[in-house]
């Protein structure tokens, strides 16, 4: 009965869906104030809808309702109830119901929070939401029912997949979701602009927080994923170039490069343009990377064609979505003021470099993922595009944006010039060059590409100290607040801006130290035996068998000695579940400040010994603290007060910029 | 004084199994080669798994590719050659490096490409922009808004 009741909990929600895009879009265009008034309401009924069916799943999960094919495919009666709760995401269809689960909770949002956007742009959002909503909706609806019988109901269910049963796995998913769904409202607001013709600061600044707390979303999301792979696939990788990751990827440096734009459309009144097309090709590729990964044809164009029902409809609505938002903006575009003038040398033009490498980087990840896809599909052989590529690109493409990282934020808008410039950067420049020549030395041994990942990341760091003093100083000299009182008066986004590029700079370290200095040891271990790695020795105490919920497996106690003495234990697994016949390996992680140990149980051998490996991985933990500062700056960003004194009505600013 | 419970601790400390604590030996006899067998490996794709290099995959094809490369470096041969072999017994598809040839010309020259057309436009549109008396005269207005705001 649950899982119908929930069917019928998201077919009423399309159809809400189906009414409040033709009420607001109708009503919005032809000023029908009642029909305006519906958009609101049927946002909160959207989500309320969507969640009541949503828990339905979740319900049909963690009771073990069997009859239901999505559970029996994906759960089992002995998986532990967290995973239960995240097969409810784990499958195909459930990670659909996820999705709109998410963008109806962003409609409610909008809803909710945009109290100082006028009605009938209120309207005209939520409206292009709702046809997104319609979209995928019936996408679920038509062809991935998460409610479909099993009939007869099955005795047992096929169990999770077990790389999927592990808590990073339980959260990743949701974070994704929010990310890469979260770009819808920024997209509905460009299209609603382009319907308007209101294309001017205000929709910047509406736009402005949707952005950045979707991209923080999206940078926590893709960060679960990369830890995940890193501690549960058992060795140690953090990022493959996977086409999934991609797919995840690609709307993220759109995103980046978004928020930029965003900021200059705001402040300068320029950029309109190009900002309404990044948004509305973020959020494009949030689709594609959806398509890419839901239909299979990633794994085979030849699965693609043999069962195209799912594939084709999503590519359907891809290129709809995609068609229809470019074919407006080409009729609109063009009647768009050019807003504020700039040199060549300032703020703008720093912003608008950043933002070619950051999407020529997205598209040339774009190039790279798609071109084994098109090459098999014209029948001109297959290939494989993989780290070297992805490598040898992006790297030399983001260098340049890095360093401008630097300077963008301390230049001035309109004019800046070079000399005052260099006077203010030159410090933060010799003591970075200097510094990243030395610190290879201090790590062991000195290579030009660890010194060259250092010195952006150095570089960034300071040039942010110098930006920060710099404005503290101005502050205190010209309007002469105390130190402390200019501390506290610099606005949110201005910190956030700081964590956010700190973030990167800590980003580059952890990847510049782990891919330079780690250390791999693949051994034979038998009972007694130790092994040295850096200033550990390792030693294999004991083997014992293991009993999981779901699975069985053997568990190793390691013993961690630094000059003779224990300091640690360190437990690696590894498991057999027991449903799939699948074994896993559960590395042993010790995560420090500067390195962490990772010990992975391999094989056993015929002597009753075990390949085990080890490694040393210095500074890998700055990967994910780095991402996760970035996405802190966001979220400090979007807590700034100028956006709560923004939801309060604003008269008179509409049409400042569009008279222009 | 030496108890009875410390010489119990000592001898277990001796003749414990720990006291025989050996390293373990490297699963390599040759870390040298080993190293050249994992740098080769990182770029060929194991061809059953789902996108994994050889390096990283345990999968049956994995390992006895991977012996294979030991193998063929053990003969003397050199790392284009191995790649050679392997292109020709699996086709391009076992490189994650992938050739540059007709084919993969747009994929190669492609960032690059795109990256020149993109600096050419921002230039050209920069310059356009500091000439734009027009643009001026609307920076100056919002200027005007943002200080009618403030009032």
């Amino acid at each position: 009965m649950i899982p119908e009741v929930g069917h019928f909990a998201v077919i009423l929600a399309l159809c809400v869906a189906l009414a409040q895009a033709f009420f607001s879009l109708v009503g919005a265009t032809r000023g029908y104030v009642n029909w305006m008034a519906v958009s609101r309401p049927a946002a909160y009924l959207l989500f309320f809808l969507t969640t009541f069916g949503f828990c339905c799943l979740v319900i049909s999960f963690l009771t073990n309702d069997f009859s239901v094919l999505n559970v029996a495919s994906n759960s089992n009666s002995q998986l532990p109830w967290p995973y239960r709760l995240a097969a409810s995401w784990g499958s195909h269809e459930g990670s659909l119901l996820l999705w709109v689960l998410m963008l109806s909770g962003w409609m409610a949002a909008v809803a909710r929070f945009s109290k100082g956007v006028p009605n009938d742009m209120l309207s005209l959002i939520l409206g292009v939401m709702a046809l997104v909503a319609i979209g995928f909706y019936s996408f679920l609806l038509l062809t991935s029912n998460p409610f479909d019988r099993l009939l007869p109901p099955a005795m047992d269910g096929r169990d999770l997949n077990p790389l999927l049963q592990d808590p990073g796995m339980v959260i990743h998913p949701p974070m994704l979701y929010m990310g890469y769904v979260g770009f819808s409202v920024v997209f509905a607001f460009a299209i609603a602009a382009l319907i308007s013709g209101r294309l001017d600061t205000t929709w910047a600044r509406w736009s402005r927080p949707w952005t950045t707390i979707a991209w923080a979303f999206l940078t926590i999301g893709i960060a679960l994923g990369s830890w995940w792979a890193y501690y549960e696939l058992g060795w140690g990788g953090w990022w493959f170039w996977d086409p999934v990751e991609n797919a995840s990827f690609m709307p993220w440096l759109c995103g980046t490069a978004l928020m930029h734009s965003l900021l200059v459309t705001e402040k300068r009144g320029s950029f309109k343009v190009w900002t309404v097309l990044l948004a509305i090709i973020t959020f494009s590729l949030s689709l594609l990377g959806t398509f890419l990964v839901r239909s299979g044809v990633l794994t085979s164009v030849h699965a693609f064609a043999t069962d195209p029902e799912r594939g084709v409809f999503i590519l359907g609505f891809l290129v709809f979505v995609v068609g229809a938002s470019l074919v407006l903006f080409a009729w609109r575009a063009p009647k768009v003021g050019l807003g504020g003038r700039f040199d060549l040398v300032s703020r703008e033009s720093a912003l608008l470099a950043n933002n070619v490498l950051l999407v020529v980087a997205a598209a040339s990840v774009l190039l790279g993922t798609l071109y084994p896809l098109f090459l098999d599909a014209l029948g001109l052989g297959k290939i494989s595009v993989g780290p070297p590529y992805f490598d040898a690109v992006f790297i030399p493409i983001m260098a340049p944006a890095m360093f401008l990282m630097g300077i963008g934020p301390i230049s001035r808008w309109k004019k800046s010039s070079v000399p005052d410039l260099a006077l203010k950067l030159k410090w933060a420049f010799v003591v970075s060059i200097v510094s990243s020549l030395l610190l290879p030395f201090t790590m062991g041994t000195w290579s030009l590409l660890v010194s060259f990942g250092l010195l952006m990341a150095v570089w960034i760091a300071l040039a942010g100290i110098v930006n920060l003093w710099t404005r503290l100083k101005q502050m205190s000299r010209g309007e002469g607040r105390t130190f402390w009182n200019s501390v506290a008066s610099l606005p949110n986004s201005y910190y956030g801006m700081l964590c956010a590029h700190w973030g990167v700079a800590v980003f580059i370290v952890g990847v510049t130290l782990v891919n330079g200095y780690e250390v791999e040891k693949d051994v034979k271990m038998s009972l007694g035996n130790t092994v040295t790695i850096g200033n550990y020795t390792i030693r294999l105490d004991a083997l014992k068998d293991l009993e999981g919920p779901n699975y069985t497996g053997v568990e190793g106690s390691m013993a961690i000695l630094v000059d003779g003495k224990e300091v640690d234990r360190m437990f690696p697994q590894k498991r057999l579940y027991t449903v799939q016949q699948m074994a896993m390996t559960e590395a042993a992680i010790d995560t420090g400040f500067t390195r962490d140990l990772y010990i992975s149980l391999g094989e056993p051998l015929s002597d009753g010994s075990w390949v085990v490996r080890v490694y040393l991985k210095p500074y890998v933990d700055w990967i994910w603290g780095g991402a996760f500062l970035m996405a802190l700056g966001g979220i400090l960003a979007v807590s700034d007060r100028r956006y709560r004194k923004a939801s309060q009505p604003e008269n008179g600013t509409e049409g400042v910029t569009a008279s222009s | 004084m030496i108890t009875k419970t410390k010489i119990i601790g000592l001898m277990l400390f001796f003749l414990g199994p720990w006291s025989f604590a050996e390293e373990a030996p490297l699963l390599a006899k040759d870390p040298v080669l080993e190293a050249r067998v994992k740098a080769i490996s990182l770029e060929l794709r194991c061809l059953v798994c789902q996108n994994q290099t050889i390096a990283d995959s345990n999968a049956g094809l994995a390992v006895d590719l991977k012996n294979q490369v030991r193998d063929m470096l053990r003969e003397g041969m050199n790392e284009t050659q191995i790649k050679d072999f392997m292109v020709e017994r699996y086709g391009d598809f076992v490189l994650y490096d992938p050739p540059i040839k007709g084919t993969t010309m747009v994929l190669w020259a492609g960032p690059l490409l795109m990256l020149f057309i993109a600096f050419w436009f921002s230039v050209r549109f920069v310059r356009r922009r500091s000439r734009n008396p027009d643009a001026y005269k609307s920076a100056e207005d919002i200027d005007r808004a943002r200080a009618l705001l403030k009032d």
